[in-house]
């Protein structure tokens, strides 16, 4: 019974200066965010003396981020539907581990071994989604269990070899190797940049065809010299960022994977029905329930997607250390869960971008990669995380309730 | 001490867009049985609540005097420090404590910070013998009949030693026989001095009891009969609960013919397995034609939502133990609502907020959610084609917001409805289903929406409308049914149906 409130800009005539107000107002939340990772990279910059930023500190940080991102990824999905997966962690270890026996001790190629081991994660996930929604068990209870049960599994896989160290060099360039390079005789990767480049390309392409899209159905756009300040601005951002790169090694596998993997769950969130429906459930699941939405299959469906992506961090990780050892996992659900919600994922479900997800792992790989540099005791790495994933959301729900 | 324990003067409670009550004045007599009977909306619980504390001092205008003092009651705690209690019609019990646990909750008879269990126990062992309830004092309470936990809410508040003890629908869920015991109970509470209020829909219950029946409607006193002099006959009591006059606040339907029967619902009989598998509808028939209006009234609790539930998809998980739906005359049966959809079935539900709406989002979100498959090219959602469906329901219903951006939680309750319904108008269904599609909603959004309605008819759809308001169920429907405690108690045409007639029916059972 409340009267309208919102008096939501509908910008008729108007200067730039006061489109520009407008468009920081309403992303108010995402700008902080941005500015929050910017001011921990400079600060780590200043004390680690420009340690931090070194493209080779850069190409680690991105090979440190790439399972934290995966596992935020789908965790994710996984707080918008307002559940959570403490499982994650064990998952992630026990699907490394598999995958470390299978290739030493089955003598399989990396290209089999994977493939099983995603299936696997697929499995996990199915198992726990169908504890959670069939049976009613919550989620809390069913991944606390399954973070007992996979923390078993692990050191039982592990139990006659202890850790495995992994020969094969395809699987460990994953989460430690480069796209390969035609030299040119330059001191720079060049497919690497004929990468970035395209990138650039496509993104203004898709942005400018939205645009016109818009202007078709005669809908309100961003004025032109803020649309093309908008598109330098980003092409600038990433020419910058593969220029670091190719200007070392080149761009990392890890940062493919990740890239692959974020377009297609920024394409199922925004794009898709399947998209809607998670959205939808997350804001008030009974009412997208008689809106003629399974939510028992969707949610469902979210916990296999959340498993399979713990299953390929846990083969990340493993290429990562080239080895299979049984304390990986611990903890990787805390960084996954703090990505996630620093991303800004609302604690009350149904909001969420994966997008942002990336800059929150971002957030919390660079503490993690930046207090390591300065030599930071580890417990102080715990309290520093805690308290800035704990700032995070207290001002996010502040924000929110406005 | 006068004679008079209590006394509400001119209150009115306003709440955002509606004037709850307005002037109220209610006076309750020393030692006597006061019902309080009215309309669902008319202000009962209203009055009850600001009495309680609910609604603390300072967020209604007028006086409440007990005992001759004026009284500011800011919580719950401030009336029961007076000596008054509520009991409401959801028990307020802690199933998984003892009965002498509940008692005493809140108010435990300790020594210093530690709680006398031994006293505790013979204390409420008294209580119970007072309210006549021969069951073990540590008997869990989940173990008990709603009748004899009912009974443990009035031994609770007479252990706060109770003087003004109000009940708000106290027989609602009981049976004949717990009925009869609990109006027994009052009787002698009275007999000891407490004075009693008691909110009820059953006149025939009413008329056996009380010494005083104040009748409310629309927020206003409309009359006090005291048993002793004036008229108390359920024919009068009745009237005065629905005597308003007919206004002209209905738009007329164009002529249109009536088709053949798009919905039937044969024998439809239905338990709720969390309530130790109760019978909640009692083969009901019901059907709607093609272009028709057909109202379903009855009182809150009477079984409404509960029966469109259990025909929509049954998402609330109930035992169907007979009966068939059939829509154009072939039987049909609903896995989960997305089925009942395809067939043409939709239901827009009576809490807006509660499982209506997504309230995080905006407005072309709820307006798509349901038939999002139309909107598909390949996979993805065209988003495009999205904002120009939902400008179009905007415009064409009269949504008004800045645009179709704007958050569905920011908006008017008449919008939100009309929001509900754009998202309904989108599915284009053969048969909708509108449970309270006016509550809470202003006089000109209402109009809107009646306009609406005539307007989907007359385009061939089907209407159920679910409503307890009897003038919006007279002044729409082509013919209607009245519903009371899950059992379809009447069928009017529109020529025949009279407010006293219905209300006869709703209040029936």
């Amino acid at each position: 019974m409340e009267e309208t409130k919102g008096e939501v800009a509908v910008p008729q005539k108007q200067g730039i200066g006061a489109e520009l107000g407008n468009l920081l107002r309403s992303n108010i939340r995402d700008y902080m965010m941005y500015i929050a990772l910017i001011v921990i990279m400079a600060f780590f910059t200043i004390m680690t003396n420009g340690g931090f930023i070194q493209a080779r500190n850069i190409s680690n940080l991105i090979n440190q981020a790439g399972y934290v991102a995966i596992l935020a990824m789908g965790m994710t999905l996984v707080l918008i539907v307002v559940h959570i997966d403490l499982s994650v962690g064990y998952v992630a270890g026990f699907c490394g581990a598999v995958c470390a026996i299978l290739m030493t001790k089955f003598g399989m190629s990396e290209w089999l071994a994977i493939p099983i081991v995603l299936l696997l994660g697929a499995l996990i996930g199915l198992y726990q989604g169908t504890l959670v929604m069939r049976v009613g068990v919550p989620a809390f209870v069913t991944t606390l269990a399954g973070m007992f049960m996979f923390r078993g599994l692990l050191n039982l896989t592990l139990q006659e070899t202890g850790t495995i160290v992994i020969p094969n060099e395809g699987f460990n360039a994953i989460s430690n190797g480069f796209i390969p390079d035609f030299s040119l005789g330059l001191n720079l990767h060049m497919l690497t940049m004929i990468i970035g480049v395209a990138l650039v390309g496509l993104m203004i392409a898709s942005q400018i065809r939205d645009r016109q899209n818009n202007l078709k159905y005669g809908f309100q756009v961003m004025s032109q010299p803020l649309f093309i300040a908008k598109l330098v601005i980003f092409a600038a951002v990433i020419l910058l960022v593969f220029y670091v790169l190719a200007a070392y090694q080149g761009l990392p596998w890890t940062a493919v994977i990740v890239g692959v993997v974020l377009f297609i769950f920024n394409f199922i969130l925004n794009e898709t029905k399947f998209g809607r429906y998670i959205y939808g459930i997350g804001g008030n699941a009974q009412a997208t329930e008689l809106s003629g939405v399974d939510v028992k299959k969707v949610t469902q469906i979210i916990f296999v997607i959340m498993s399979t992506m713990a299953a390929l961090a846990g083969v990340l990780y493993t290429s990562r250390l080239q080895s299979a050892t049984p304390t990986a996992g611990l903890g990787f659900e805390l960084d996954a869960i703090a990505s996630s919600y620093i991303g800004g994922v609302a604690v009350t479900g149904g909001v969420g971008r994966v997008t942002n997800t990336i800059i929150g792992a971002l957030v919390i790989t660079s503490l993690t990669n930046g207090m390591n540099l300065m030599g930071i005791d580890i417990s102080y790495q715990y309290i520093v995380k805690g308290i800035i994933f704990i700032g995070a959301v207290a001002l996010d729900i502040r924000t929110r309730n406005k | 001490m006068s004679d008079i324990i209590l006394e509400m003067r001119n209150i009115t409670k306003e709440f955002p867009g509606v004037k709850a009550l307005d002037n109220v004045n209610f006076q309750v007599k020393r030692g006597e049985i006061h019902c309080l009977v009215g309309e669902n909306g008319a202000g009962k619980s209203t009055l009850m609540k600001v009495l309680s504390g609910v609604y603390p001092f300072g967020t209604y205008e007028g006086d409440i005097i007990l005992n001759g003092e004026v009284q500011q009651f800011k919580s719950i705690a401030d009336s029961e420090a007076k000596e008054i209690a509520i009991i409401y019609q959801e028990l307020a019990l802690i199933p998984e404590l003892s009965i002498y646990e509940n008692i005493f909750f809140g108010h435990e008879l300790a020594s210093g910070v530690r709680i006398n269990w031994n006293e505790t126990i013979v204390n409420a062992a008294v209580m119970l013998k007072r309210v006549v309830l021969d069951v073990d004092p540590s008997t869990k309470v989940k173990h008990l009949g709603v009748g004899n936990q009912q009974l443990v809410e009035i031994a609770k508040a007479l252990s706060k030693n109770v003087k003004l003890l109000i009940l708000d629908e106290p027989t609602a869920a009981l049976n004949e026989d717990d009925s009869q015991r609990l109006l027994q109970l009052i009787r002698e509470l009275k007999a000891d001095g407490v004075s009693c209020i008691m909110i009820s829909h059953k006149l025939r219950e009413i008329t056996a009891i009380a010494d005083t029946i104040t009748v409310l409607r629309d927020g206003s006193t409309i009359c006090s009969l005291v048993a002793e002099q004036d008229d108390i006959s359920e024919a009068n009591i009745i009237k005065n609960m629905v005597g308003r006059e007919m206004d002209n606040v209905y738009p007329a339907r164009g002529d249109h013919e009536l088709g053949d029967i798009a919905f039937e619902l044969r024998d439809w009989t239905v338990e709720d397995p969390t309530r130790d598998g109760k019978e909640i509808l009692h083969h009901v028939n019901i059907n709607v034609r093609k272009g028709e209006i057909v109202g379903l009234q009855g009182l809150m609790g009477a079984g409404r939502t509960e029966l469109a539930l259990s025909v929509f998809g049954n998402t609330p998980g109930y035992r169907i133990t007979s009966g068939e739906i059939l829509m154009d005359g072939k039987p049909v049966s609903f896995r989960n609502s997305a089925a009942a959809i395809e067939a043409g079935l939709a239901y827009a539900t009576e809490d807006r907020k509660g499982n209506g709406l997504i309230l995080i989002q905006d407005i072309k979100f709820n307006n798509t959610i349901a038939n999002l498959k139309e909107l598909v090219e390949g996979l993805s959602i065209n988003k495009n084609e999205e904002v120009t469906v939902a400008n179009y329901y905007k415009d064409s219903i009269n949504i008004k917001a800045p645009s179709v951006d704007q958050k569905v939680g920011n908006l008017s309750g008449g919008n939100q409805q009309k929001v509900q319904l754009a998202k309904w108008m989108f599915v284009k269904p053969n048969v909708l289903i509108l449970d309270e599609p006016t509550r809470g909603i202003d006089v000109g959004a209402k109009f809107e929406i009646y306009t609406l309605m005539n307007r989907l008819v007359e385009e061939g759809m089907s209407i159920i409308m679910i409503s307890s308001e009897l003038p919006e169920v007279l002044g729409m429907s082509d013919r209607l049914y009245v519903m009371s405690e899950g059992t379809i108690t009447g069928e009017l045409s529109a020529e025949e149906a009279t407010e006293e007639k219905v209300m006869a029916l709703a209040i029936s059972a």
